[in-house]
Order: structure tokens, then sequence, then C-alpha cells
């Protein structure tokens, strides 16, 4: 089969083993994404955003384990080993996190954190990948790259850690980026300059980007697709424009109304979502939205609806489309 | 409601008066014999407070703005200024005088697991203000109150002897609201209260703080980060910048014609869920970050990442001066820019 997707994922699911029982995060997943289109991923804590890429990147904790599909480019790549994995991960496809401080060494300056990969994927000698290394710090706008890349990671401030990380993730010229919330821990004024980078950075390096974040401004902002996710399963896809502005999932509907926005001065109260996200422990048999949705019917309650395809790109799993 | 709460402001004396509030805190210096520095990270903030309005207070990580919220309740003594409650100086005051006010003065915290014991039960957690400050309550009044409360915050009162663990983000946050409410202050210091919540969360806890508000005539002080959730819920607005006022007016005007240079960057930096208006929007983007507030820059603080900054501001300090019957600015060109 040739498609000219980047990466395509079909059925991916993905159970972790708890003492309280299994645990079921992702729930038959699937995507495709393309070169150079930037992918937005919307959901609750809790709903699998993060699992998915995670199980994809063969990062997931010990007690999970993923089946079905994903393929870089023709390659099937779920559940590889490690060392066949490492000739994708971090070249191909990278990923950035949503804590810079975390995510980097503590102990090791920059320059050592980024000179390693391409040492050892590129086969570059050191000083070479340090030549590479200062001309990423200074793409993605750390002044005084030269010096700086001397430095720890504490001796940069947040903005600038996470400058750092899009450099490092950036480094082998990755295929596709994966960037789980990369601003959430940033101010606003330092969000915009990211986002702004990014940007930037896809129009230059046509990576195809995948956004996971639960701010529906920064999707509308940066984002060609969107997936919605809801107690591990996907409940709507499409364009940035379709979901915006003629959802179709309650969900969907129910986030968008309940964001504040700051362009607009409402006097009413917010609309707001009854009740809480889903236990994915224990979620209830039929739609995992049942007991928050305004539109519930029996049917809802009895059997789960399917992820249902309408054309351009567009699925909403909800038994309300068939009556439209 | 804004409206009624405008109005009925205008005759009504302020229930907290604060004027030029310092907090500074020494910071060791490296040197043997030199001297400690000082990190002032509330530098002179002067406003009012109306009974039954919110004043949001805004501004990025490092900016005081939870320093100003804790020195007000004196939780951290400010170290100069005045706060006056009710018409009464409360800095400095002993304990024992602060203690009867505390009832009328409490406060809401960002993580709502974090500031909840984990060893008490969330009954014992709401009835502990009860305890303290109306010990002649009998233990079976407590009770009903308590339950009360819970029903009222929506939480089941059924659950009254579960412990924190066993809830969610938006419920422990709903707990901490009981706790606060429970000896129906009269001031609330909100510190980020929904940062940590999910958006379809956030705002059932929006709505519920507006809802007591109304019931209990409620002022308070909304600290955040989030300017989009800040024009819903307040009716002022003070922009803080390394612990100096930038912008103090009414939502409205702020909203509709901010005046400083960095209330304008914030308010444009802040994401729409709108694609066409995200990205067809005019945006001010600040360059570099906030700068240590152990050495702050001279003149204007913000003038380092101003576009506007021009010579005068290195020199001299602007002052907040009033530009219009709601609106303050603290910006030597607010009339040209």
């Amino acid at each position: 089969m040739t498609t000219n997707h980047i990466l395509t994922v079909e059925n991916l699911t993905t159970r972790f083993q708890t003492p309280d029982g299994e645990v079921e995060a992702v729930n038959n997943v699937n995507f495709h994404i393309d070169p150079g289109e930037t992918l937005g991923v919307v959901g609750e804590s809790g709903s699998g955003k993060t699992q998915i890429f995670l199980s994809l990147m063969g990062l997931l904790a010990k007690n999970g384990a993923s089946t079905g599909s994903v393929r870089y480019k023709d390659k099937e790549i779920l559940n590889l080993q490690p060392r066949e994995l490492n000739k994708i991960r971090g070249v191909s496809m990278s990923m950035i996190f949503q804590d810079p401080m975390t995510s980097l060494n503590p102990f090791l300056k920059i320059s050592r954190q980024m000179t390693e990969v391409l040492v050892e994927h590129r086969g570059m000698s050191e000083s070479d990948a340090l030549a590479r290394a200062i001309t990423m710090l200074d793409r993605v706008g750390i002044p005084g790259a030269a010096q700086r890349v001397h430095m720890y990671p504490h001796e940069f401030s947040g903005g600038m850690r996470q400058r750092v990380m899009i450099a490092m993730a950036l480094l082998c010229d990755p295929e596709v980026l994966i960037a789980d919330e990369p601003t959430t821990a940033l101010d606003v004024t330092v969000q915009a300059q990211i986002l702004d980078l990014l940007r930037d950075l896809q129009t230059d390096f046509n990576t195809a980007t995948v956004m996971i974040t639960h701010d529906l401004g920064v999707v509308a902002g940066l984002c060609d697709r969107v997936m919605v996710m809801y107690g591990g399963r996907v409940v709507e896809t499409g364009s940035v424009r379709d979901i915006y502005y003629d959802s179709h999932h309650p969900y969907t509907e129910g986030l968008l109304k309940s964001m504040p926005r700051i362009d607009r001065a409402d006097e009413e109260s917010l609309f707001a979502i009854p009740g809480q996200p889903p236990n994915l422990q224990n979620l209830p048999k039929g739609c995992a939205y049942q007991e928050r949705c305004e539109y519930v019917f029996d049917r809802c309650c009895a059997e789960r609806p399917l992820l249902r395809e309408f054309g351009n790109g567009r699925a909403s799993a909800c038994f309300r489309e068939d009556d439209k | 409601m804004s409206v009624m709460n405008k109005s009925a402001k205008k005759d009504a004396s302020p229930i907290l008066s604060v004027r030029d509030l310092k907090v500074h805190f020494p910071i060791p210096s490296k040197g043997l014999f030199a001297p400690d520095r000082q990190l002032k990270a509330v530098d002179g903030v002067n406003f009012d407070l109306y009974p039954g309005e919110t004043l949001g207070v805004v501004g990025e990580s490092g900016c005081g703005k939870s320093t100003l919220g804790r020195a007000i309740l004196q939780l951290i003594p400010p170290t100069d200024g005045q706060v006056a409650w009710l018409g009464k100086n409360i800095v400095g005051a002993p304990h024992r005088d602060m203690q009867p006010l505390r009832r009328d003065l409490q406060i809401i915290f960002q993580d709502p697991l974090a500031s909840l014991n984990p060893r008490m039960t969330i009954g014992e957690i709401i009835a502990e203000p009860l305890v303290t400050h109306k010990p002649e309550l009998g233990k079976e009044e407590i009770k009903a109150r308590v339950k009360r409360m819970m029903a009222r915050v929506g939480l089941l009162p059924q659950m009254i002897n579960r412990y924190p663990h066993e809830f969610s983000g938006g419920q422990c946050q709903r707990i901490g609201i009981a706790r606060a409410m429970i000896l129906e202050p009269k001031l609330i210091v909100c510190d980020e209260p929904v940062s940590a919540l999910d958006v379809s969360i956030q705002a059932q806890i929006v709505n519920l703080l507006q809802e007591l508000q109304r019931e209990f005539d409620l002022s308070l002080i909304f600290i955040s980060h989030d300017l989009s959730i800040v024009r819903h819920i307040c009716h002022r607005i003070m922009v803080l910048y390394l612990g100096n006022v930038a912008e103090l007016a009414d939502r409205d005007s702020i909203y509709a014609a901010p005046r400083h240079p960095y209330t304008k960057a914030l308010i444009s930096a802040v994401p729409i869920p709108d694609p066409e208006i995200e990205r067809n929007k005019e945006r001010i983007v600040l360059t570099g970050d906030l700068p240590s507030p152990l050495s702050p820059p001279s003149g204007c603080v913000f003038r380092t990442r101003c576009p506007f900054a021009k010579d005068k501001c290195a020199q001299e300090p602007p002052v907040l001066e009033r530009v219009s019957d709601s609106q303050e600015v603290a910006c030597h060109f607010h009339d040209s820019i």
C-alpha cells in the first residue's frame, strides 16, 4: 500500500495493568499525518491524548502495552525493539514535553545533551556536532548561542529551556515533531513567542507537527486538522474550521462553549459541562459522554457510538448524527 | 450583575484599602561581608476594594501577584505600607487582634489537593475554621453547617467522611471553597483557583464563585494569569509587572482600550478559540523574558521589553496616573502609543 502519509496509526489500543485492574487509556484510535501538516490533539487530562504518542514512541510506562499498527512511512514501528526504534525516534520523529526542566538532564551541559544525538545518530565528529547545536540554538532564538550552549539547564529561564528542547528535537531534521503541551507551563507572552517559533520552523523545515494540548486557542492559531479525545477514544475529527464553526459532537460543542473568551464581554454565567471526566477504570456501557451530555437519549446508554465518517475527513462518534 | 455592583460601589465605602504596600525579601548575598540584597516582590501597590466587587490581579509568574494576595491577608508580613480592613490598619497588628478578623478574610489556593490535609476527612477540613473561630458551637451544629455548605458548593453531604485523595481536582477545589466559605467571610483571596483544572471544570468553579459572591455579597481578589477568565469574572483589573502596578482599570475599559504597552501585549498574546480571529488578529509580541526581580531595570521596570521605550523610560519611573474615571496607567507615553 502506498500513501503519502508520513505516519499512519490504525486500531491503536493501549492498556495499563494496575493493582485495581486493567485500564484502557487509548481505545481503537485511527489517524494519519501528512508532511507539513499540523494535527491538533485536544482533550482533558486522562483523555488518552498523551498516551497515544508515548505508545508510538515506545515510551509507555512498564505496565502499559499497545496493540494495533503504527507505520512510519511504510515501516511498522509499534512495539519494535528499542535498538530498531532508536533509528527512528529522535531522528525522524521527535517529541517535546510540557515541562522542559524535567526533560533535560540537570547534571549535563546543554552542549553534551545536544551533541550526543548527532554523534550517535549521524556519526558526526564532536566539533561538527557542537557547531550544528549552536546553529540550531541560534535558529530557535537563543541569544549568545555559542556561549550559552556550554551552560547547564538551570541557567536558562522556562521559555529558553523550551527553546532548547525544541532545538534538540530539530537537530536531526525530523519529519514528525510531537509537541506535548509545549507552552502550558509558560507565561502567555512567552507562549506567544514559542508558538511563533513553531509556526516559522514548520514553514522552514516542512515538518509534520502534532500539537497535544487542552488549549483550544492554541489549536485555533496553529493547526490544520483537529482530533478531539474523550475517555480514551476519538470522538470527533475534522479540519480546524469544521471543528470550530460546525462541531458535531456534543463534547466538542461543550468545550468550545465553556471557554471564556478574551475578545467578548459576556455578562451571563459561563456554559459549564456538568459532572466529572469519566473514570477510565469504570466506563459506562454505551457512550462515555452520556452522563454529561445535554442531548442524551436511550440509545446512548445502551450502545457505544462508533466514529462515523461523513466525508471531507470529518468524523464524529455520536448517535445524533444518524438523524441528520 | 456587574452594572449593579458598579453603581452600588459608588455610595459604599471601601471594605479594603491598600496604600503603598511593599513586600521586600532579603536575599543573602554571595560575598562574605556584602550586604543582603532586596528582592522587591511587591513595590508600592495602591487600591481600594468595595463590597461585592471582584478585583482581578494579573501578570506573569514572578510579578508578585501571589505575594500581594498573601501580604493583604498578613500571611506574609509587609515591609511597608498600609492595609486598612474596614478602615483600620492591620499591618503589624498582633496575632491577638488579627485572629477575630480572619473570620472575614479567607483564601483559596491553586493546587486543590496540596492545600488539603491528606490525613483529615473532608468533614474535618471544612469544619476546622468553625472549630477555631466558633468554639461555642456544638458538634451537631458544626456537622449540620458543614453538610449545608457541602451541598451549597456542589458536594454530596454523605461524602463527609471521605478523604481528599478520593476526590478529583474540581471536587477538591469545591472542598477548598467550602472551607473558605464556612465562616461566611467578607473577602476571599482566590490565588489561581482554576489554573490546575480542566477546561470543562474551570467553568463550573468560576460559576460557583460568582453565585456565592452574589448570594453572600462577597468581595473577591482573583489572582490569575488567565486573562480570558479574568475578563469574565472581574469588575476591575490590576496588571502587575515586577511588583509594580502597570495599569488599574474597569474591566470594560481595560479590554476595550488598554493603555499600558504591557497590558496591550498581554491581551494580544492570549490565543482566541476561533481560527479566523486568531489567525488575523494584530499582535504585539514581546521579546525576551521577565528580568530578574533582584536587579530590576532602572526607571520603568517594563522598558527592557517595551517596544516603545525611549530615553526617559530608563531615567524616571512612571507613576500611576489617572487617565479617565475608570482607568489608571503607569506609562510616560500613554498618550502617544
